[in-house]
């Protein structure tokens, strides 16, 4: 009845305008995020590009160019029917593969703080495959859990092993680079996507302790390089570096704390402005909020990324398709914990990672990442309603 | 959505709202509760304080003569950061350096070493500043050797030369006042951690010993403070506060240069007397002072040292010797801190126990050549017997016999071993009256107590050595356990806590256990001098600010009187000019045209030298003059410089013919250093250029 229900109110959408069938709560935080945004980029180098003889504008324009990019992207992602992704995906999945392999060989992939995850592209761009690559496990696994070809209210263990496939290769091939923040992320939204699957509690568990006695094994036997394992040290005892890492989070930790309850005021954060706190515009981009918005202003971003992740959770549930559900709970998973990884560590509850903050920081890859699982969460939405 | 789905759903929107309201708690911690803690540590991340010195303020003398002053001087320093990241800790920086600037690598090497990272027993010369800052090896760089140094820095990497400010004793008239002016040096760890309540900033130098400290205070100004807002690459952003350095204030001091180098040389000689009269005379000190305001106005201690040492760099050598027991310990100020038994320059104190206990001052006295005192028989000095005679006369030839037995009668009057529940102690009562234990009070730093052998201090003393003597045997050596000394400990733990009949005759000549500093001497002659004034003895006299104005006075307090009559005070000193005219300094103030009164005193020590050889005596010689109307009291003392008279009395002549202007026997006029007879009263005017009026 309901799925009858559901089919003529797709039928009556045959042409639809632009902005309907959008959240309008989703759309507006994720407007404000982006404004706060570009202003913090703005903040944190205007000053120290200017001083230094180079545009005070130079990333602020760069931002802009990438949110236009994302926002148009993002759109895309919306107006097509979501169902017509499933179409596409294994490219998606093969292109992000295919890019992880990339970087991996010299002189096509460059390495920045020393993960090699970057494929360089003429004209000073760079690509991070991984972010694609996000993106292809979502909508791959939810497309494996939810079709079924038995007769079952839940998907079989030989779904759950496929659907670890799609996700595993890729995974692998983004710790060998390494990048542990993107891979603890990815893993994080497989067992959130394989949890709500209604898969066998079985893989739930065995997966969670999977991940646990993975990270065990890598740290005790240095699968984890050194540049990483010093970055976990530190987290640890951070006054053990003083000029590498542990300059780093000590950096964000002053940084964030002398702001205050009002912070500075936007672009007077002596911290920010002086440069103290490095990769600030991409990885550390929450430290200029936490200065110079202080507590109130940091505060408004957590809240609207928590709303955008409670909106997300509603269309989960209000949506009929299992599809549908899989690519919100995957795409809410990987916001979360990649929101919680960047700012956990920027205030020093987390390791230290390379991983942007979702809508904020800095970076092409990301920004177009995060806005077309943006534009999915509005997709899957806007063909739930009802 | 089967109903695991939804409930895993569940579970996760809950954890991820936990995680979300995980950030918001740190944030709130980060920003709230420890926020004022992180907002101190940006601050010190994003402000470098730039200091410039304050020109420290002048030390002058009671003419505006300057003792202490300032002067440019060319610094070699050391970065430490610098050099001890180099692959060798920069030795062969250090190397080239020591032999660019002659100097020892060993002590390059200790100069720049922390005092902590050195050990025991190899820190003098030690850095006591911090690491942090460039560490000067010398302060007085020839220009030519400063230029190779900085032209050739791929060389000497960590090395810088820059001119600085330094602190000078230009020794006018060959003035060293070492011991009273002090030094300055660099602020110490101890210095910066505020414990005293001041604020320092790292580069700035303090006083270290002497006026230099006492007065560091108002010397040291107060330095400017550029607060410069920096990026990462120390970059400056902005400026934040910028003061201008308040120059120090002046110390105007009651000394005169012309007395002091007068002082000093007259100190001098007596050692030198001394010794080439056979005595070891290994130190001594000379003291003179106002009588009647307890000013000083000039105070010498030998051995010295350079005062300009510590600028130029000390080596190593230099540092052990300022407290190299071989040669006497320059560091130490005999003045103020050596403590010596008063001997005879004491009796003045008996004359007024013999006073309060009745004696007739007029009457005549019997000074036989010992004087048996229970068992044992107490010698005269040379145990010579003088016949019967004054006591002012006995007073003046040193007679001690006359005090051994009005000490013992007393002693027994007072029940000898069992004393009286309320005892007379003349003797102790007279000496208490002087405030023998209490400082002089004067201006300078560590200045040691005298100490007064009466019945509390022996009580005391007992309490601690009471357990050895009573012990002796187990507590010594084989060589420690002769019979006299084992007698003696014996002794000592039946009794020790008791005055005994030999520590009461000991007492009244000033021998045993009753030390004083000269400063407490010259104190205690200036109250016979005055009429019984006890004056605290003070060296500083005004603080005078750069403009002008006077900011602050000193004014040295009465400390107490003498409980003595008029007419006993008369006596004594009427006694003390016959011991220049008829008595003991007879020979030595022979012909000088002034009258000067005074006692010599020749003081027993126990013990030996480093050498082996056995101590010989301190020489005293405690005056006041004129006698008719004294103004100024003079105190020398040599230490084992052998008789009172010879050595230490010759010297107090020549200070007073300094003071009076007196050469040979006559006095010259318009030579005397102080006109009308009176030490200068008006502040002078202050000016580095100023020099002393030489009296022909």
């Amino acid at each position: 009845m309901s799925q009858i229900y559901a089919r003529s109110q797709l039928y009556r959408r045959k042409r639809p305008s632009i902005f309907e069938g959008f959240d309008a709560v989703l759309t507006a935080a994720l407007a404000l995020l982006l404004i706060i945004g570009t202003l913090l980029v703005y903040a944190a180098t205007r000053d120290w590009y200017a001083r230094n003889g180079l545009d005070p504008q130079y990333y602020l324009k760069r931002h802009v160019i990438n949110i236009a990019i994302g926002i148009a992207l993002a759109y895309g992602t919306t107006v097509i029917d979501y169902r017509l992704l499933r179409a596409y995906t294994p490219i998606f999945w093969g292109l992000a593969v295919l890019g992880l392999i990339i970087v991996m060989i010299p002189g096509l992939g460059s390495s920045v703080n020393g993960a090699r995850a970057w494929i360089s592209l003429p004209g000073g761009f760079q690509i991070q495959p991984a972010e694609l690559a996000k993106i292809a496990i979502i909508i791959g696994m939810s497309m494996l859990l939810s079709e079924r070809s038995h007769d079952s209210n839940q998907p079989s263990s030989r779904d759950v092993f496929q659907a670890l496939i799609i996700a595993g290769i890729p995974v692998l091939l983004i710790i060998v680079q390494p990048d542990m923040g993107t891979a603890f992320i990815i893993s994080a939204s497989v067992i959130t996507i394989v949890a709500v699957s209604g898969a066998p509690s079985r893989w739930v568990v065995g997966l969670l302790v999977l991940a646990i006695l993975m990270a065990t094994v890598a740290t005790q036997t240095g699968v984890i390089s050194e540049y990483q394992l010093k970055r976990l040290q530190t987290f640890v005892d951070p006054t053990a570096d003083t000029q590498g890492a542990g300059y780093q989070l000590r950096q964000a930790r002053i940084t964030v704390g002398s702001g205050g309850l009002l912070g500075t005021g936007l672009f007077n954060g002596p911290q920010t402005n002086g440069r103290f706190v490095p990769e600030q515009q991409t990885d550390f981009i929450f430290t200029v909020a936490g200065e110079e918005l202080g507590f109130l202003g940091s505060g408004v971003i957590i809240f609207l990324y928590l709303l955008i992740l409670m909106r997300a959770f509603a269309i989960a549930r209000r949506t009929s398709d299992p599809f549908g559900r899989l690519v919100v709970t995957g795409v809410i998973a990987w916001f979360a914990f990649q929101i919680f990884e960047n700012i956990g560590m920027t205030l020093g509850l987390m390791p230290m990672t390379g991983v942007p903050l979702p809508f904020i920081s800095y970076g092409g890859s990301s920004m177009f990442a995060t806005l077309i699982g943006f534009g999915l969460l509005q997709n899957v939405h806007a063909r739930s309603r009802g | 959505m089967n109903q695991r789905s939804r409930l895993n759903l569940l579970v996760v929107q809950v954890l991820i709202i936990s995680l979300m309201l995980a950030l918001l708690g740190r944030l709130f911690y980060l920003q709230i509760a420890a926020g004022p803690k992180y907002r101190d540590a940006a601050l010190s991340i994003q402000s470098r304080d730039v200091v410039s010195p304050a020109t420290r303020g002048l030390i002058v003398d009671s003419s505006g003569v300057p003792l202490a002053l300032n002067k440019v001087g060319l610094a070699i320093t050391i970065d430490r950061i610098a050099i001890d990241s180099q692959p060798d800790k920069g030795v062969e920086v250090m190397q080239r350096l020591s032999k660019l600037l002659k100097l020892q690598y060993a002590d390059v090497f200790r100069n720049t070493r922390l005092c902590g990272e050195l050990p025991q027993g190899q820190r003098a010369g030690c850095w006591t500043g911090s690491r942090y800052q460039p560490i000067p090896i010398t302060k007085e760089a020839d220009p030519d050797i400063a230029l190779q140094i900085v032209e050739r820095s791929d060389q000497f990497p960590g090395v810088d030369a820059q001119p600085i400010a330094i602190r000078s004793y230009p020794g006018v008239l060959g003035v060293n006042g070492a011991h009273v002016l002090g030094y300055v040096g660099p602020l110490t760890q101890g210095d910066l951690s505020n414990t005293s309540g001041k604020k320092y900033f790292r580069s700035e130098s303090i006083g270290k010993s002497g006026l230099e400290i006492m007065y560091d205070s108002y010397l040291r100004g107060i330095p400017g403070i550029r607060t410069l807002i920096v990026d990462r690459k120390e970059a400056i952003t902005s400026q934040a506060q910028n003061t201008s350095p308040i120059p120090g204030d002046h110390l105007v001091t009651s000394l005169d240069v012309r007395l002091q180098a007068a002082t000093e040389v007259a100190l001098a000689d007596a050692v030198r007397r001394g010794r080439a009269n056979g005595y070891t005379s290994d130190s001594g000190a000379a003291v003179v002072m106002d009588i009647r305001n307890g000013q000083i106005l000039a105070i010498a201690s030998y051995p010295t040292y350079d005062p300009n040492i510590f600028e130029k760099g000390l080596t190593v050598e230099q540092a052990s010797d300022l407290f190299s027991e071989k040669k006497a310990v320059p560091a130490l100020s005999r003045a103020l801190q050596g403590l010596f038994a008063p001997a005879s320059t004491f009796k003045s104190v008996s004359v007024i126990a013999a006073a309060d206990a009745g004696y007739n001052l007029n009457a005549s006295y019997n000074c036989p050549s010992e004087v048996q005192v229970g068992t044992r028989a107490f010698q005269n000095f040379e145990s010579k017997s003088a016949g019967t005679m004054s006591l002012k006369k006995a007073l003046a030839i040193s007679c001690d016999t006359i005090w051994y037995r009005i000490a013992f009668d007393e002693w027994l009057r007072d029940g000898g071993l069992r004393p009286k529940a309320d005892p007379n102690d003349y003797f102790f009562k007279a000496a208490q009256s002087f405030n023998i234990t209490q400082r002089v009070g004067i201006d300078l730093p560590s200045e040691s107590s005298s100490r007064l052998a009466d019945r509390s201090f022996k009580k005391s003393w007992y309490q601690q050595n009471k357990d050895f003597y009573c012990n002796y045997k187990d507590r010594t050596t084989k060589a420690q356990q002769t019979p006299f000394l084992i007698l003696l400990a014996k002794e000592n733990c039946v009794d020790g806590d008791k005055i005994r009949a030999g520590d009461a005759v000991n007492f009244s000549i000033g021998q045993g256990e009753t030390v004083v500093t000269p400063l407490k001497l010259a104190q205690m002659y200036a109250a016979i001098g005055n009429g019984g004034t006890i004056w605290q003895m003070m060296v500083g006299k005004a603080i005078v600010k750069t403009d002008g104005t006077v900011l602050k006075t000193m004014v040295p307090q009465k400390l107490g009187s003498l409980k003595a009559s008029k007419s006993t005070l008369d006596f004594l000193q009427q006694a003390l000019r016959e011991v220049v005219v008829s008595g003991t300094g007879a020979g030595v103030f022979a012909g000088f045209p002034l009258e000067v009164s005074g006692k010599t005193g020749t003081a027993q020590v126990f013990g030996r030298n480093l050498n082996g050889s056995l101590k010989d005596d301190t020489s005293w010689f405690a005056s006041f003059a004129p006698t008719k109307k004294p103004r100024y009291a003079v105190v020398m003392m040599v230490s084992q410089g052998g008789f009172g008279a010879s050595t230490s009395g010759v010297g107090v002549r020549k200070i007073y013919e300094s003071l009076f202007g007196v050469q040979g026997n006559k006095v010259i006029p318009g030579a005397a250093l102080f006109l009308d007879g009176k030490p200068p009263k008006v502040l002078p005017k202050i000016s580095p250029a100023t020099k002393p009026k030489v009296v022909p």
